[in-house]
């Protein structure tokens, strides 16, 4: 197996061994990368120098027996790497270097983690395609003429195309599954305030999650394990202790009540080889000894709208501090104070970024305050009801991670009302906070299909459970991408 | 027509925390501009603010000593606009559910008690400062004070004169000092205040459009603004014109308001970074019993247990390191109207002309009433005690040890008080004869000449007592 093929657990298993080395593997994804970025352009930054220092060091320490210690990750764009440049993929930010670690960085540093570089994403994680990137527009490895998903793209990409062991991804209303689900890989959004937020730029601070993206289940539970925890950084960082997620990949899984909300299948959204994929999963799942029953998410169907009402109210706050006066973009040329915001602000951010302030700033405006940011979130109470109902008998909920497949670069960017259609599976769980993970359930046309499975707050440990059953009773992630030709395999 | 002036304030406090409301950093000034910052307070990505819990307390603490119902949950809101001393683009605040409520403070104009009802007290952030430097192109910015944690207190529309408006800024100037947890001072900007004023028809109940000023840097200025828009306010309505909601800015140096901007509709938002603050009965109590005798009650007990006049009680249970003080005097000296008066005349007076302030006091309460007593002795004078307390405020030393150093012991020798009252009749031929004449003055000018011959130490009873005898 070439090294860049790895997985955290094989990789970290061969460091012990001493048969191969940090710097080696190190060099070898910048290798990939290198050969491989050039068309699939999942990173934004590269950080050569530090990333081959810190395998060196993780070399000499020789002490593996952290898993992610020496293993090459990529983070994406929103989360704080000192002295590293932190863009979130926006003009606004483009020579942005913050002078901190984000708490999940801080932490995989402490385990000696290796750091490649930065992955792009949609602009400041608005969108579900990476195509409102500043800098460039990431490819999907299955197919160059589709999006990645998005906003965690790059990191998808970059996992997907072997550039990476694994990456960081964030998660507001689908940027980590969604991505991860076209790129037939491994995506968790844990529980709102499992993983810190702190030092990862803001979207909406009440739904956005910091996960990992991996090759498969068990490398997914080892990130989480490294990443999770309460944080006195993060006020809203949970105390609840976490489980042995790695350890409770082996448990039994037979007899597990799973509901399938039957919202999610029947609309005129979804892709008929995405719902064949889906229904074969919960097939699969009751050949393992689970019990598949339909449920409804009744006010489901609004979750799109609150969701979207509640994002750019949010966001249109917390990216108001992207103001030209103590760091970012600043237009050079300026009248007054007013104009000095205005312009800053009008040549700093991108279209999507634009309409959502716009629309956010008028949604929470005194005015129309209680008639829509307000309503939005009386529906967000309903839907986590509707979540707790379900949860009160059942242990997982699954549904397809997207309705459809990977869809074409620039089919949908200029029409936002469809693009936000992606988000329809996956939002209803971050207006309630839950964890979910998408997992790999099949292909249509080449392109990777997700299986979303749900769990209760604070239960990721019966996700990977289930997940990691799913996946060793299927092949799904184990397929490799055919390369087109002018990628070259050899080195 | 009459009108009936109607007076709301709004004070923003800034606690005397160690570190900012949201993180680590010092509260301290004076340094270096922008020495006091980090990711935090200076609003970069992703940073969250962490409470601080020293905060809450004094925050509570303030509320209960302005006789508040605080709230046993409250939370922290957003106030979302533009400025350059604002880092987040927004200052959070508590706007949906307050920290405090329903509280007041008393005031006695004209003798009569009044109580000022205190709608809401909430905690927030400061913001930074703008430096515009005099004819440069540009403004700086200085973020040290963004974070400096802050109370505002809102009035009710109760008072109705300037006075009013100014008693209260004193009682809860007095109060929060009190318990320690502000310095309250408006040069220096610890204590701001904006005035809401409008005026109605004497009579009236419904009340008029009201302004808004800004810009007061003192007590001072807070009452001319006050008087001066109740001119501008009646001089519209008399002329039929009608008031416009508005904000106007205190003009210092002209002593008038000019416009400053029209109407703002705020934009608020939950702030979801943060927890609620809940403050439990225990919790509640165990700040109420860290809440000292406040300025009122001290004033009635200072009026009742040592009888001091309405005035002297005042003055020193203004402060409460003068009124405590006062009380540890009072403890070794027996007679609290002589200590007041010392308080009153002496120390206060000495403290204005040095500018010291009382907590760096050098001598202690005990000293001061040792040297009443060495007068009640007649061990010195009461002229030779003021040069002694001088001696103590500037030295530290003890009064026995400045009279015994400066031999300042009064001469209270009969024999030797006589034979100098002796030599001073006899230098004097013109005086005694003017005494002899009736002219009852001269008797001062000869007492005069005893005490220069003793340096001031000759016993005056026994100075005067001893000439008349000789005299006649």
């Amino acid at each position: 197996m070439k090294l860049h093929e790895l997985t955290i657990n094989k990789a970290n298993e061969l460091l012990k061994k001493k048969e191969i080395k940090s710097e080696e593997l190190t060099s070898a994804l910048f290798n990939r990368i290198d050969s491989f970025d050039g068309k699939i352009k999942a990173y934004v930054t590269l950080d050569k120098d530090r990333a081959l220092e810190a395998a060196r060091l993780a070399d000499k320490k020789a002490d593996f027996t952290q898993p992610l210690t020496g293993i090459p990750m990529a983070v994406k764009d929103n989360i704080c790497t000192k002295d590293l440049k932190t863009t979130c993929c926006s003009k606004m930010l483009e020579n942005f270097v913050p002078p901190y670690d984000a708490t999940v960085i801080s932490k995989l540093k402490d385990t000696n983690a290796v750091i490649l570089g930065k992955t792009n994403m949609d602009e400041f994680a608005m969108g579900s395609s990476t195509e409102s990137s500043f800098f460039q527009v990431t490819k999907n490895p299955w197919n160059l003429e589709c999006v990645p998903g998005g906003s965690s793209g790059g990191s998808a990409a970059a996992v997907a195309a072997d550039e990476s062991l694994y990456a960081l991804g964030s998660d507001t209303g689908g940027s980590i599954r969604q991505p991860a689900a076209y790129c037939g890989v491994v995506g968790l959004k844990p529980t709102y305030g499992r993983v810190s937020r702190f030092g990862v730029a803001a979207l909406a601070s009440t739904m956005d999650a910091i996960g990992p993206i991996t090759k498969d289940v068990t490398d997914c539970a080892i990130v989480l394990s490294a990443i999770a925890g309460i944080d006195s950084f993060d006020p809203t960082s949970s105390d609840i202790p976490l489980s042995d997620y790695l350890k409770c990949l082996h448990d039994e899984l037979n007899g597990i009540k799973i509901g399938i909300p039957k919202e999610f299948l029947d609309n005129d959204v979804i892709d008929k080889d995405v719902k064949d994929a889906f229904l074969n999963a919960a097939k699969i799942y009751e050949n393992l000894g689970c019990i598949c029953e339909e449920i409804s998410l009744a006010n489901a169907e609004y979750a799109l709208w609150a969701y979207h009402i509640t994002v750019a109210a949010e966001s249109s706050s917390e990216l108001g501090q992207y103001d030209g006066i103590r760091y970012g973009h600043r237009a050079t040329k300026y009248e007054d104070l007013k104009d000095l915001y205005k312009k800053s602000r009008g040549e700093g951010f991108g279209t999507e970024v634009k309409r959502r302030i716009i629309l956010g700033t008028y949604l929470s405006d005194a005015q129309n305050y209680d008639k829509y940011y307000l309503k939005a979130q009386k529906i967000r109470t309903l839907i986590k009801k509707d979540f707790e109902n379900a949860f009160n008998k059942y242990d997982l909920l699954i549904t397809p991670t997207v309705p459809t497949t990977a869809f074409k670069i620039g089919e949908k960017i200029d029409d936002p009302l469809k693009m936000y259609m992606n988000d329809l599976y996956t939002t209803p769980v971050n207006l309630a906070g839950l964890p979910a993970i998408s997992i790999p359930c099949g292909f249509s046309d080449g392109l990777p299909i997700g299986l979303q499975i749900i769990g209760k707050a604070f239960d990721e440990a019966s996700i990977l459970r289930a997940a990691y059953a799913f996946e060793q009773n299927t092949n799904y992630h184990e397929k490799r991408i055919k390369w087109e030709e002018g990628f070259s395999d050899e080195l | 027509m009459n009108y009936e002036t109607i007076i709301g304030l709004e004070v923003h406090v800034e606690l005397l925390t160690k570190t900012k409301i949201f993180c680590g950093c010092s509260t301290e000034f004076g340094k270096e501009p922008n020495s006091h910052c980090c990711p935090i307070c200076l609003g970069m990505p992703g940073a969250l603010p962490l409470m601080n819990r020293s905060v809450v307390e004094y925050a509570a603490k303030a509320g209960l000593a302005l006789n508040c119902d605080i709230a046993e949950l409250s939370r922290f809101d957003r106030k979302n606009y533009f400025y350059p001393d604002l880092p987040k683009a927004y200052q959070i605040s508590q706007y949906y559910i307050p920290l405090a409520r329903n509280g007041y403070i008393e005031i006695e104009p004209n003798g009569q008690k009044k109580r000022i009802g205190i709608r809401i007290m909430h905690m927030e952030e400061d913001a930074g400062k703008l430096i515009h430097e005099e004819g440069s192109a540009y403004s700086l910015v200085d973020l040290d004070r963004a974070g400096v944690p802050l109370v505002e207190i809102v009035s009710e529309p109760d008072m109705r004169s300037a006075e009013e408006a100014w008693l209260y800024l004193n009682n809860l100037k007095t109060i929060l000092s009190y318990i320690e947890v502000s310095d309250c001072k408006m040069e220096e900007g610890s204590l701001r205040c904006d005035i809401n004023i409008s005026l109605r028809p004497e009579g009236s109940k419904e009340f008029g459009t009201k302004v808004e000023i800004k810009n007061l840097g003192s007590f001072r200025a807070v009452r001319r603004a006050i008087e001066y828009e109740e001119k501008r306010q009646k001089e519209i309505l008399e002329s039929g014109g009608s008031i416009t909601q508005e904000t106007r800015r205190w003009d210092e140096a002209q002593g008038f308001t000019t416009f400053m901007r029209g109407k703002v509709e705020n934009r608020y938002s939950p702030e979801p970074n943060m927890a609620p603050i809940i403050i439990k009965d225990d919790w509640k109590e165990e700040i109420r019993s860290k809440i000292p005798e406040l300025p009122n009650a001290r004033k009635a007990r200072f009026m009742q247990e040592y009888s001091l006049p309405e005035y002297d009680a005042s003055v020193i249970t203004a402060s409460k390191i003068l009124a405590d003080f006062y009380e540890e005097c009072v403890k070794y000296y027996h007679d609290p109207k002589v200590v007041s008066n010392w308080v009153m005349v002496e120390l206060m007076s000495i403290l204005n002309e040095t500018g010291q302030g009382i907590k760096n006091l050098k001598f202690t309460p005990k000293q001061l009433s040792d040297m009443l007593v060495m007068i009640d002795k007649g061990t010195i004078s009461g002229k030779i005690a003021k040069d002694v307390f001088r001696d103590m405020f500037e030295t530290g030393k003890s009064p026995e040890d400045i009279v015994k150093e400066k031999g300042l012991i009064q001469i209270s020798d009969e024999a030797e008080l006589e034979s100098i009252a002796q030599k001073v009749i006899d230098n004097n031929p013109k005086s005694v004869q003017d005494y002899k004449n009736g002219k009852k003055k001269a008797l001062g000018f000869l007492v005069g000449q005893i005490m220069k011959e003793t340096k001031g130490k000759a016993n005056p009873q026994m100075v005067n007592t001893i000439l008349i005898r000789l005299l006649d």
